[in-house]
């Protein structure tokens, strides 16, 4: 059988969608999903998502091109809203939500295609991202009362603390939309930052970047994690990226989780290298 | 560093602009008083102050959120017969006038209100058609609500007349004061940055959290309730009502402005709406090609420069004398004005 | 029962003008996402070329049908390739502004050229009343009906049945993909304005058959409600188009029947209004989802 005709991987029970790293055992993962599923009209893109990640873990989700693994974030931020299944953020069932409210209670978010704010500048963006830190009302912004320069004030000292996670503040006053490419991707990092997640979710960030970018990708997101406390969750192809900083990964195939484990496991696993590679021959 | 050099500090960059345009005000309204400037010119100048409102306005709902209201015209419509129903009930007091305005823009923002919630849920040409069919629904309502309730409210086709005349020079140009300055200051803020995440790109906007329902409608009703206002002062500046001088023709004339300005750009805004009025006033001969001209600009400015003639620049006061400054104190040198901006950056930081 | 018949018939005669502009403004929308607001014009030039043809020049009717029709036919391609196509990237909202201000340019031009005043354009074309049972029906309304239903099935067999509709379909599933399969996209665009535009000439000949005048404004209500049928039909749905059309139609016919015909713009804004609330994509619409 060629490469193009393989049968379709055998779904069997996934092995350990809850592991998390050790020192998370403890506490209450972040996140817990069950049984998420979505159908378009007769299409089921994801069934049976299940997933456990602990309040400081870097995961991993990977799987080939069409797995399902966006759909999953898009879920994650009621982008679509499930056909069944339960997310649980925090220990709270967030079933009724929509992304705004998603949002608030602590999951941020990167998109694959990157959707800046082009046209505004990058502080704009940031603060944009801070919108709900901020807590001055409409009056006191007609009216300029103290609130608002005091408000102001300390969120753009923020976006600035924030950009220089990324050596970033000194583009401040450019317009997003003139960024180069990879700069384009940390910022929209930085502006989820800015909401104050206790969950990110990255959409491939580091497609599009070099080597050299890459690997200091892979620090800058150890080092958000290690500042802010979070936990963090991201797709990626780059196995170097996934495999170098990912705690537990999970892998998406056909919509399902086929494993999640250390990247040790994950490498070893047959079921794994079977839907990347397609499965062994006999002949072989 | 790229960073913007603020010299003069914040608070007092309001304070000149405040002082400035108290002058601007001071000095035109004793020419007008003391007749160098003639009736019928304060007249023409009431009507600038008039269309400025109406284009800043729009500029919110289209410039800023992105939206294309063809109902803006509508707005107007609703506060100006407010306005004149209040001014020819309570003539002579000396608070009617403020008062009336105030009625007919809080009417035009109920009604923003009211066909926003539905319109802002359809994208973009719905959103548009729908905010056009509201308008031509006012205009049928105006002209033949006195049939079905039996007594005289807006005379419908006849119009409605002896308004009492009362818009000033002075009353309309502190409206396009508070127009212009709220309308910066609500842009200038987080709600503001809100309802430019939206026009920028609505799901992004969703993901940080922002209410996007909540601000698309702030950001129609701000635009309705200036609407109303300026119509408020058109029907104190005109004297009679007719629902005609309301229609779809309207709309377009205020969107004109807009989209010629830049939008996005209330400057540009502020500046064709005042030349777009002043413009046929002053060509009288030219008045019969006006729409034939309008319409063509419209076409070759979206061809040949979508963004407007302003794009989304924002002329500021301050921000010349900023400049002005730096090249007084570092003008001795070539390079020496750059020395000063990085020198200054230090306090300049507010 | 004479009168609800006799309303009945006048409510489908300008209902069939209705979804025939109606088509055009589903066929331009479903291709290239423009609501073309100057469709509603190019009825208006049809109805000047006629009354140029038959008053001015005094050359037969027929002439004046099939000129008008050309004349309508050419003037879309010429909006389409002068104003619309230098547009093909910039975004939708400077679109849409350009269709307003080229609606409004043909507008103010026939204004300056021929006077505010309407011009009467005299019967294109007579035929013998029909009587069904005891019933007159105007022979014009009966070939508006007529014409319109053949125009709607020719054109599904176009799109569904020829190579030129399949290249239509794959144009507004994807423009740059149907570009890669070697589908001349800029002709395919042209063809779509082309047969929208014609449909609209057929539509301002039976129109000034009903109502024989030639005015600035007339295309602008008439364009409006047509679109209001077309959104009320389903956007980019031919069969929707017609039966948003006849409901349109049906609705003025009622409204007038009743004694309120100074509401029947209203009536018809507030059916756009109500639809466009409660089901946007309109009776045979599809829905479109935003790739996320």
């Amino acid at each position: 059988m060629s490469r193009f005709q393989r049968e379709p991987v055998k779904l069997v029970p996934v092995p350990s969608p809850n592991f998390i790293p050790e020192r998370d055992v403890d506490k209450t993962p972040i996140l817990e999903v069950s049984h998420l599923g979505i159908d378009f009209g007769g299409l089921t893109a994801v069934d049976d998502f299940n997933m456990a990640i602990g309040r400081t873990e870097i995961a991993g989700l990977i799987g080939p091109n069409g797995a399902g693994k966006t759909t999953v974030f898009n879920l994650l931020t009621k982008v679509y809203q499930p056909t069944r299944g339960t997310i649980m953020l925090d220990g709270r069932d967030t079933a009724g939500m929509n992304t705004i409210q998603v949002n608030k209670l602590g999951i941020a978010r990167t998109f694959q295609n990157i959707r800046l704010f082009k046209a505004l500048s990058v502080m704009d963006n940031v603060l944009i991202g801070l919108h709900n830190e901020m807590d001055y009302h409409l009056p006191s912004a007609v009216f300029r009362f103290p609130s608002y320069w005091r408000s102001e004030k300390i969120a753009k000292g923020r976006a600035l603390e924030l950009l220089s996670i990324f050596d970033m503040q000194d583009l401040a006053d450019a317009k997003a939309g003139s960024l180069p490419y990879g700069a384009q991707r940390r910022l929209e990092i930085v502006r989820a930052l800015g909401t104050n997640p206790s969950l990110l979710l990255l959409d491939e960030p580091a497609a599009g970047m070099n080597p050299s970018e890459t690997t200091e990708l892979m620090e800058n997101i150890q080092k958000i994690r290690d500042t802010f406390k979070i936990a963090i969750m991201l797709i990626e192809h780059d196995m170097s990226l996934v495999m170098g900083i990912c705690e537990g990964i999970g892998v998406l195939n056909y919509g399902k989780v086929i494993a999640k484990g250390t990247p040790e496991d994950i490498q070893s696993n047959p079921q794994v290298i079977e839907a990347y590679l397609g499965k062994k021959k006999e002949a072989n | 560093m790229i960073k913007k050099s603020t010299i003069i500090p914040m608070p007092l960059r309001y304070l000149i602009n405040i002082v400035l345009f108290a002058a601007f005000l001071f000095v035109m309204n004793t020419l007008i008083t003391g007749g160098t400037i003639s009736k019928y010119y304060s007249g023409v100048i009431s009507s600038i102050g008039i269309s400025i409102i109406l284009a800043v306005s729009l500029n919110m709902a289209t410039g800023y959120l992105g939206q294309l209201p063809l109902g803006h015209a509508g707005f107007m419509a609703v506060g100006a017969y407010t306005s004149a129903l209040i001014m020819k009930a309570a003539a002579g007091s000396l608070i009617t006038f403020p008062l009336a305005l105030l009625a007919g823009g809080l009417v035009a923002a109920l009604f923003g209100i009211l066909i926003g919630i539905p319109a802002l849920k359809l994208k973009g040409d719905y959103l548009a058609i729908l905010t056009l069919g509201f308008g031509q629904i006012i205009m049928v309502v105006l002209l033949n609500i006195d049939d079905v309730l039996g007594f005289k409210l807006t005379r419908g086709a006849a119009g409605l007349q002896k308004i009492p005349k009362t818009t000033t020079f002075l009353i309309t140009f502190i409206c396009v004061g508070i127009t212009c300055f709220v309308i910066h200051t609500i842009m200038k803020s987080r709600h503001g940055r809100a309802i430019l995440s939206i026009r920028e790109n609505e799901i992004a906007a969703e993901s940080c959290g922002i209410n996007t329902t909540y601000y698309k409608t702030l950001g129609f009703v701000v635009s309705a309730f200036f609407a109303g206002v300026a119509g408020g002062l058109y029907a104190g500046n005109i004297g009679i009502l007719n629902p005609s001088a309301f229609g779809f023709m309207k709309s377009i004339e205020i969107l004109v402005m807009v989209v010629l300005g830049g939008m996005g750009s209330m400057f540009g805004s502020v500046l064709s709406g005042g030349v777009l009025t002043a413009l046929p006033e002053l060509l009288r001969d030219f008045d019969k090609y006006r729409m034939v001209v309008y319409s063509l600009v419209l076409v070759v400015v979206m061809i040949f420069k979508p963004t407007g003639l302003m794009g989304t620049y924002d002329f500021s006061l301050n921000g010349l004398l900023d400049k002005l400054i730096l090249r007084l104190k570092g003008g001795k040198g070539d390079g020496g004005g750059k020395a000063v901006l990085v020198e200054k950056e230090g306090k300049a930081n507010e | 029962m004479s009168l609800v018949f006799s309303q009945l018939i006048n409510g489908l005669q300008s209902g069939s003008i209705y979804a025939l502009i109606a088509i055009g403004y589903s066929m331009v929308y479903g291709i290239i996402l423009l609501l073309n607001f100057a469709h509603g014009d190019i009825i208006m030039v049809g109805a000047y070329v006629a009354w140029l043809v038959v008053v001015n020049l005094s050359l037969p009717p027929a002439l004046a049908i099939a000129l008008a029709i050309i004349a309508c036919t050419l003037l879309g391609v010429v909006i389409e390739k002068v104003a619309y196509s230098p547009l093909r990237k910039a975004p939708r909202l400077s679109l849409l502004i350009t269709a307003i201000g080229i609606s409004f340019l043909l507008e103010n031009l026939a204004q300056l050229k021929f006077g505010a005043g309407a011009k009467n354009v005299p019967a294109l074309i007579t035929g013998p009343a029909l009587d069904i049972g005891g019933q007159h029906i105007g022979f014009t309304a009966v070939l508006t009906i007529i014409v319109s239903v053949v125009a709607m099935i020719g054109l599904t067999f176009l799109i569904r049945k020829t190579k030129m509709g399949k290249a239509m379909r794959a144009v507004s599933e994807d423009m740059g993909t149907a570009q890669l399969m070697g589908i001349n996209v800029n002709s395919t665009i042209s063809f779509t304005f082309a047969v929208g535009s014609a449909l609209a000439g057929i539509g301002s000949v039976l129109y000034s058959c009903a109502y024989p005048q030639a005015a600035p404004t007339m295309g602008s209500m008439l364009g409006l409600k047509a679109f209001v049928a077309a959104v009320l039909g389903g956007i980019g749905s031919i069969p929707g188009a017609m039966i948003g059309g006849f409901a349109i139609g049906i609705a003025e016919a009622i409204v007038s029947a009743i004694g309120l015909s100074v509401w029947k713009d209203g009536v018809v804004f507030a059916i756009l209004i109500i639809v466009l609330i409660f089901k946007p994509t309109g009776i045979m619409g599809k829905k479109i989802n935003e790739k996320v």
